[in-house]
């Protein structure tokens, strides 16, 4: 059976289907891609699977587990961790009381949370600001934090959600490394992204989807030369 | 060392207190103080660390009340069994309310949480037969002198504080304000949102209640406008907690004193300063002002409330840098 898969996922709001029968699985220890236009349903599709809300229909299965419609905090503990797009610090908590809050869901005691917090931050290169309070942080340390945080609850699934954006061409290269390391601790990654040259060096395979619906999966090679996923990109115009 | 020197002192002073000062009348403001510190430091850990904003912490309290004069009118138990009764019957009341309003997110808490307080008191208002209704419930005080009372409420206050201390610097506490800050990141790391609001509710009307008894006990006289008051209880808990600091341990004990403080110095027109001033230039003026001032406690606190906002918005606990800095010019730095 596959590592994890979701199957004709669909959710609608209201009269609006913002992600329509998106199939994809995701092999153990694999960095998969997900992209597409603004408004694809990227980011809606992450929320099913993190459980923020559930699926109007279809399945979610992780390590032979339906897990569509879990709550959050149960997702969280079966190994799945996530980043969000819109970056969620908690404001008026330390870097490092942030990542001891994330280190709590596996451990009890307040010295072994912090210890595991001290790694995960030392791990993600936030040493220097561990002491800063999160919401002084400029975006890129953001980003970072929000990385820290997911890996602090252990997941062996994890999903990035355009943890890239709005970082500079050092930081862009800093992140990259960071998502490598995180894989070669034996973390399978799914990842939104939007700047291409993340997303194309650092993907096994790229799933690409527009107004909610697959057009294209392959390695980034065949993506990138697929016809449905230029015109998507570029329009019909000038594809 | 100068910080433990405190946690020394401090803790002495108050427990040789009664020893030393033989006021009656000093020794109720201290025990009113100290119930206020158990009540503030309640509302802090579910409104200041958990965000989860309560205008019904009078529902805790008179349930405390009233469980405590309830068992000794209808059973004779001693309403010092009911002390600790109190707590749990006040928390049993959270439970459900809070079941029902936390899987809910934005401002239904606290509207709620305001139903609850005068739901209650109309409920114990109604309820004649069982409740004595507005008649209210009289018990004998179990000690004529007050200092027993002090050591009690000293005890409580103590043992509140230090629990909720030390809740706040273990794995709820990091989740109460984790929850506070961002619900959805929150759920994204395993915090069980909705189980860990009603934890801190319950830590929280376990204590209002506990003080709720012990109000009854010392008082020996409640009824349902005295202790569900929407004014004297709910909103003055949540004054204790902002005047004192948001969100900070020691906060509503520093905001606790001042409050007690503040309303005792209108209460008495300024420490009798009106009525002296009365007496001595023979001017009725000061005497109709007296009378004024009295009453006048509540626009008082309004005005101190809006201070504290605008100078202190994290309270006196929360600012304590700041004031030191251009109170007593004292800095840091230099």
């Amino acid at each position: 059976m596959s590592y994890f898969r979701v199957e004709k996922l669909v959710k609608k709001f209201g009269g609006l289907t913002a992600v329509d029968e998106v199939t994809f699985e995701v092999g153990k220890g694999e960095i998969f891609g997900l992209i597409g236009p603004n408004g694809s349903g990227k980011t809606t599709t992450f929320n099913m699977i993190s459980g923020v809300y559930p699926p109007t229909s279809g399945k979610v299965v992780y390590r032979d587990r339906e897990i569509q419609g879990m709550k959050s905090h149960r997702i969280c503990h079966l190994g799945v961790g996530r980043t969000f797009q819109v970056v969620k610090p908690l404001g008026r908590m330390t870097v490092l009381d942030n990542v001891i809050a994330a280190s709590f869901s596996r451990v009890n005691s307040m010295r072994e949370a912090r210890g595991a917090a001290l790694r995960t931050v030392e791990f993600c290169g936030l040493a220097p600001v561990r002491e800063v309070l999160a919401r002084s942080l400029p975006i890129a340390g953001r980003k970072r934090l929000e990385i820290a945080r997911a890996m602090a609850t252990r997941p062996e699934l994890l999903l990035l959600d355009e943890t890239a954006a709005g970082l500079n061409p050092t930081e862009l290269v800093e992140a990259i490394e960071l998502i490598r390391k995180i894989r070669e601790n034996g973390t399978t990654i799914v990842i939104i992204e939007h700047i291409m040259h993340v997303i194309m060096t650092i993907s096994d395979r790229i799933h690409a989807i527009n107004f909610g619906q697959t057009i294209a999966e392959g390695t980034p090679k065949e993506v990138a030369a697929n016809q449905a996923v230029i015109e998507a990109y570029l329009g019909t115009d000038y594809a | 060392m100068k910080k433990n020197l405190y946690q020394l002192i401090l803790p002495a002073v108050l427990a040789l207190l009664p020893m030393a000062v033989k006021s009656e009348y000093f020794l109720h403001l201290m025990i009113l103080f100290l119930l206020w510190v158990v009540i503030g430091s309640s509302w802090n850990i579910l409104a200041g660390y958990t965000g989860q904003v309560s205008f019904g912490h009078a529902a805790f309290f008179g349930v405390g009340a009233y469980t405590a004069g309830l068992l000794f009118q209808h059973l004779q138990v001693s309403p010092w069994w009911g002390m600790a009764l109190g707590g749990i019957v006040a928390m049993l009341i959270g439970l459900p309310f809070g079941a029902i309003c936390f899987p809910l997110r934005g401002a239904y808490f606290a509207l709620a949480s305001l139903a609850l307080g005068e739901g209650i008191r109309h409920i114990a208002t109604v309820a004649e037969g069982f409740t004595g209704g507005m008649m209210g419930i009289m018990i004998m005080p179990t000690f004529t002198s007050k200092a027993p009372y002090y050591y009690i409420a000293l005890g409580l206050a103590v043992l509140s504080v230090l629990s909720i201390r030390a809740i706040i610097n273990s794995k709820p506490g990091y989740y109460f304000v984790s929850i506070r800050e961002d619900q959805d990141a929150a759920a994204s790391l395993g915090i069980d949102t909705t189980l860990y609001k009603n934890i801190s509710l319950s830590i929280s009307a376990f204590w209002t209640g506990m003080a709720g008894a012990l109000y009854m006990n010392y008082m020996g006289f409640i009824d349902p406008n005295v202790v569900f008051s929407l004014h004297d209880y709910s909103v003055m808990a949540i004054l204790v907690a902002i005047v004192g600091g948001v969100g900070t341990i020691y906060g509503p004990a520093v905001g606790a004193f001042i409050m007690v403080a503040f309303q005792e110095f209108f209460r008495t027109g300024f420490f009798g300063l009106f009525d002296y001033l009365g007496k001595a230039t023979g001017s009725p003026a000061f005497t109709a002002l007296s009378g004024a001032v009295r009453q006048a406690h509540v626009l008082g606190f309004g005005i101190l409330v809006i201070v504290v906002i605008l100078y202190l918005p994290n309270g006196v606990v929360g600012d304590w840098e700041k004031i030191k800095r251009n109170v007593f010019r004292i800095n840091p730095a230099g």
